[in-house]
C-alpha cells in the first residue's frame, strides 16, 4: 500500500543503508495531484508547526520544487528529517480528507522528496530581519534546540547552541540509527541552521561546564531543550549483568560512535547470537532492527500488550517483521539470569492478560500468575522510555520541576519559573516525537522573541 | 581542540598530560572527570581529573597505556591536539573536617587520590596518605603526595620499595595498631578498593571510593557506568562517581569492566596494523 520504495529486505537486513528510497519525480508529481487543495485544510492543523501544506503540495504539482521547499522552510527549519521520521499517519495524514474514504495523500513522501532536491542542489538562504543586538543561548542541539536556534536567528537574535556530546542533532545522531535517518542529512540540516548565523560550542554541558545561571549573565534569554536523555529501566533482578544495555547505550554505540564499524571506529558493541529488545516502540523497533544489523541471528521484540497497543509506528513494526524480528506480544520480563561469568543467558518473562482501561486509555497489562518461562538470550536491550535529563534542573535553583522530571513551563510561552529562561521538547514533556520538540522550539523563538522585544520597550538594549 | 601543553613519562606505560582547556580548568573541582575522544575514530572514555589552573586554564590528565583509547592519547606529542574534551562531569567531592583522613590510591589510582588528599588537607584534615604499586618503578607521584600529605606510607607488591604487600594492608595494620581513623578515601584498583572497603568496614569508619566504570557519553544518557551502590542502581557518571565503599557491589563492578576485553584486543591489533603506534 505505501508508496514509498523501500531497499529490499535480502539487502538491507545487514546493512545501515536507509531503507526508504524516496519518491522518484513522476510518482511524487502524480502523489501531489491528489491533493484537494481543501478551503479550510486539516493536514495544516494537524501539523505540530504549521506548515501550509496545500500549497507546498500545489507547488510539487506543478514541478516548482524550489518553491515548494521554500515553502515549507517558511515553518520548519528541518524538513529533509521530518520527512522522514515524523508520525505524518497520527499528524497531517491522520486527518487528511482522502483517508476518510480511501487512502491519505502521502504528505511525508513528499516533504522528503523536495528537501532530498534541496539537499543535492545546495539551501538557498532567506533575508532575515535584521540583527537585534539581543544574545540567545540555546542549550542542546536536539530537534527543539536546532528549531528554537533557527527561528531565533531569523527572527535577527544571535544565536549560540551549547551541545554536550562531540557532533550536533541530538537524538537525531545519538538515537535514530542511520538506516533510517542519513547522519549526513541530519549533518546538512545542522549545517542550514549554522548558515543562518547560529553559532555551535560542542562539548559543554550545562549544569556543568556552564550554569544557566552563567549563561544569563551572557545573553538575554535562555532556551533549555536538553530533551529526555535518562534511560529508565525495569527495575528487575539481573539487570546489571554483562550484555544488558539500554536502548540509549546500544544506539549511541551503533549511531553515535559508529560501533557497526568497528574496528574502524573503535567503539564495540557486543551482539548475540539471540537479542530480546524489552518495549514496543519505535525506540525498540530501532534497537531491534540495529541488532539485526550487527548481526543478531534471531531479534525478539517483548512487549507487554499486544500489538495494537504498541505505541511504534506502523511503518517501522511493518519494516522490523519483514526484515525478521518476532514479535513476543503479552510477555513481561520478570529476572534476567546470567552465566558464572556474569553475562545475561536467559530472560525470565511472564504471560500477561490486559485488564480493564488504564490512564492511558489501553488496556492495564496483568501478568497471569505461575506462567513465568525461560528464554534464552545473549543480549538485552531495554527500550521502555526515556526520563528528562537531570542536569540542568539539578544544577540550577529556582527553576520549577514536575513530578516526573520535567521542566515546567508557561503552555504559550515556554517561559519557565525563570525570567529569561525558557525550555520545550522533551525536557519539558517528558518523551515525545521530535516534530512536537519542534513545535515547542518554535512556541518558545516566539515567546523569547516577545521576552526580548519587552525588555527592549523596557530600555534592556 | 585540546593542545597537548607538556608530557611526561611517569613510570613506564603512565604517563602525565597537561592540556590546554579553558572551559573544563575554570569550573573543575576534586573528584570530578572529563571524557576524551582522541580523534574522529576514537572512544569516548572517562579520565579523572588530576589538576587544573583556571587562570593558564590547563588541565592534568594523567593515564595508563593498556587499551587503544589510551594509546592513541599516549602517541600525541606537545603542540598536538585532543578532537574532544567534555567536563568537568560527576559530582565534586564533599569535603568536611572530618579529623584524621587517610587516602588511599593504588597504581593509576595515586594521582586520582592527590587532589583528594590537597582538598580535605585544605578542609582542615589531618590527612594521611597510603600509596601503593606492583614495583618501585611503577610507584607515581611520590613526592607530591608527601607533600599533599601530613604524613605518607608506601607500599609494593613486591617490597621494592617501602612496605611489602597492598595498601589494604597498610592501613589495615594502621587501625588496628593506634589509630584513630575518621575518613578514608580510597581510589584505585576494584580488588584495592574492595579491600580497603573490608578493612574499615568492622571500624565503622566512613569510607568512600572513586569508581572508574565504562562510560560513553558521561552526562547521564546511556546507563553503561550503572553500579549497584546499597542494592540500587546509581550511575556513576552523574550519582558519583563517589560512593559509599561500604555499599558498592565490587563484584558486580569487576565483571562489568571485563565486558568488552576481546574487543579491546580486537581494536588494538587493528590499531597496531593500521599505524605506527606501539
Amino acid at each position: 500500500m505505501s508508496l514509498m520504495p523501500k531497499r529490499p529486505v535480502l539487502d538491507r537486513v545487514r546493512s545501515f543503508e536507509e531503507v526508504a528510497l524516496g519518491l522518484p519525480e513522476d510518482v511524487a508529481v502524480k502523489e501531489a495531484s491528489r491533493c484537494l487543495q481543501c478551503k479550510s485544510p486539516r493536514c495544516v492543523t494537524g501539523c505540530p508547526v504549521q506548515v501550509d501544506i496545500p500549497a507546498f503540495i500545489r507547488l510539487v504539482r506543478e514541478r516548482r520544487y524550489r518553491e515548494a521547499i521554500r515553502k515549507i522552510r517558511e515553518k520548519n527549519s528541518l524538513p529533509a528529517i521530518c520527512g522522514r521520521v515524523c508520525p505524518q499517519e497520527e499528524q497531517c495524514q491522520g486527518v487528511c480528507v482522502l483517508g476518510v474514504k480511501g487512502v491519505p495523500c502521502n504528505i511525508g513522501a513528499l516533504e522528503r522528496f523536495v528537501a532530498d532536491l534541496e539537499f543535492e542542489e545546495g539551501y538557498d538562504h532567506p533575508a532575515g530581519r535584521p540583527a537585534t543586538g539581543f544574545r540567545v543561548a540555546v542549550v542542546g542541539s536536539g530537534p527543539a534546540g536546532l528549531t528554537a536556534a533557527a527561528e531565533l536567528a531569523k527572527l535577527g537574535h544571535e544565536v549560540c547552541i551549547f551541545e554536550a556530546l562531540h557532533k550536533p542533532g541530538g537524538v537525531l545522531m545519538y538515537g535514530i540509527p542511520e538506516f533510517r535517518l542519513p547522519k549526513r542529512i541530519v549533518e546538512a540540516e545542522v549545517e542550514y541552521v549554522k548558515s543562518l548565523g547560529v553559532r555551535l560550542e560542542l562539548d559543554r554541558v550545562v549544569g556543568l561546564s556552564d550554569t544557566v545561571e552563567e549563561l544569563l549573565r551572557d545573553y538575554d534569554a535562555v532556551f533549555i531543550g536538553t530533551g529526555a536523555g535518562l534511560p529508565n529501566f525495569l527495575g528487575v533482578p539481573g539487570e546489571n549483568l554483562c550484555g544488558v544495555y539500554s536502548a540509549n547505550e546500544f544506539l549511541i554505540r551503533s549511531n553515535l560512535m559508529k560501533a557497526y564499524e568497528f574496528p574502524k571506529y573503535d567503539t564495540p558493541v557486543r551482539v548475540g547470537l539471540k537479542v530480546a529488545v524489552i518495549g514496543g516502540g519505535n525506540v525498540a523497533m530501532d534497537a531491534a532492527r540495529t541488532a539485526l544489523r550487527l548481526g543478531a541471528g534471531e531479534v525478539h521484540v517483548v512487549y507487554r500488550r499486544t500489538e495494537k497497543e504498541m505505541p511504534a509506528r506502523f511503518d517501522e513494526v511493518v519494516n522490523a517483521r519483514d526484515e525478521g524480528v518476532v514479535f513476543d506480544f503479552l510477555t513481561n520480563p520478570v529476572a534476567f539470569h546470567g552465566d558464572s561469568k556474569g553475562w545475561v543467558s536467559k530472560v525470565e518473562c511472564v504471560r500477561m492478560l490486559l485488564g480493564e482501561i488504564d490512564e492511558s486509555g489501553r488496556g492495564r497489562p496483568v501478568p497471569v500468575v505461575g506462567s513465568n518461562f525461560l528464554m534464552d538470550v545473549d543480549t538485552v536491550v531495554v527500550a521502555i522510555g526515556v526520563s528528562p535529563n537531570p542536569l540542568v534542573p539539578r544544577t540550577t535553583p529556582g527553576l520549577e520541576i514536575g513530578g516526573h522530571g520535567e521542566v515546567r513551563v508557561d503552555p504559550v510561552t515556554c517561559e519557565t519559573s525563570i525570567r529569561g529562561v525558557f525550555a520545550g521538547g522533551d525536557i519539558a514533556t517528558g518523551s515525545a516525537t521530535v516534530i512536537s520538540a519542534m513545535g515547542a522550539g518554535k512556541r518558545a523563538a516566539l515567546g523569547i522573541d516577545r521576552f526580548l522585544a519587552l525588555q527592549q520597550g523596557r530600555g534592556g538594549r | 581542540m585540546f593542545e597537548v601543553k607538556d608530557t611526561r613519562v611517569l613510570a613506564p606505560g603512565i604517563k602525565q598530560f597537561v592540556v590546554d582547556a579553558p572551559t573544563i580548568a575554570r569550573k573543575a573541582r576534586p573528584g570530578q572527570f572529563v571524557i576524551v575522544r582522541v580523534d574522529e575514530f576514537g572512544e569516548r572514555f572517562p579520565l579523572t581529573l588530576v589538576d587544573w589552573n583556571a587562570q593558564t586554564g590547563v588541565i592534568v590528565l594523567v593515564f595508563q597505556e593498556v587499551g587503544v583509547s589510551t594509546r592513541k592519547l599516549g602517541a600525541l606529542n606537545v603542540g598536538e591536539r585532543i578532537l574532544d574534551i567534555v567536563g568537568p562531569l560527576g559530582n565534586a567531592a564533599e569535603d568536611a573536617r572530618y579529623g584524621t583522613a587517610v587516602v588511599v590510591g593504588g597504581g593509576v589510582g595515586i594521582p586520582l587520590a592527590l587532589p583528594r588528599a590537597r582538598s580535605l588537607r585544605a578542609s582542615g584534615n589531618r590527612v594521611i596518605g597510603i600509596i601503593g604499586a606492583r614495583s618501585a618503578d611503577l610507584l607515581i607521584l611520590e613526592q607530591e603526595m608527601k607533600a599533599a600529605c601530613h604524613e605518607l606510607l608506601v607500599a609494593t607488591d613486591d617490597g621494592s620499595r617501602g612496605m611489602k604487600g597492598f595498601t589494604s594492608d597498610v592501613l589495615r595494620e594502621l587501625l588496628v595498631q593506634r589509630m584513630h581513623v575518621d575518613y578514608v578515601f580510597a581510589v584505585g584498583p576494584v580488588p584495592m578498593m574492595r579491600a580497603v572497603a573490608e578493612a574499615t568496614r568492622p571500624f565503622g569508619i566512613k569510607t568512600v571510593v572513586s569508581l572508574n566504570p565504562i562510560m560513553v557519553d558521561g552526562t547521564g544518557m546511556c546507563g553503561s557506568c550503572r553500579v549497584s551502590v546499597g542494592g540500587k542502581t546509581r550511575f556513576a557518571c552523574v550519582d558519583g562517581p563517589e560512593f559509599d565503599g561500604h555499599e558498592v557491589d565490587f563484584r558486580e563492578l569487576g565483571v562489568r569492566l571485563q565486558t568488552y576485553v576481546k574487543e579491546e584486543r580486537l581494536a588494538l591489533e587493528h590499531l597496531q596494523r593500521s599505524c605506527r603506534c606501539k
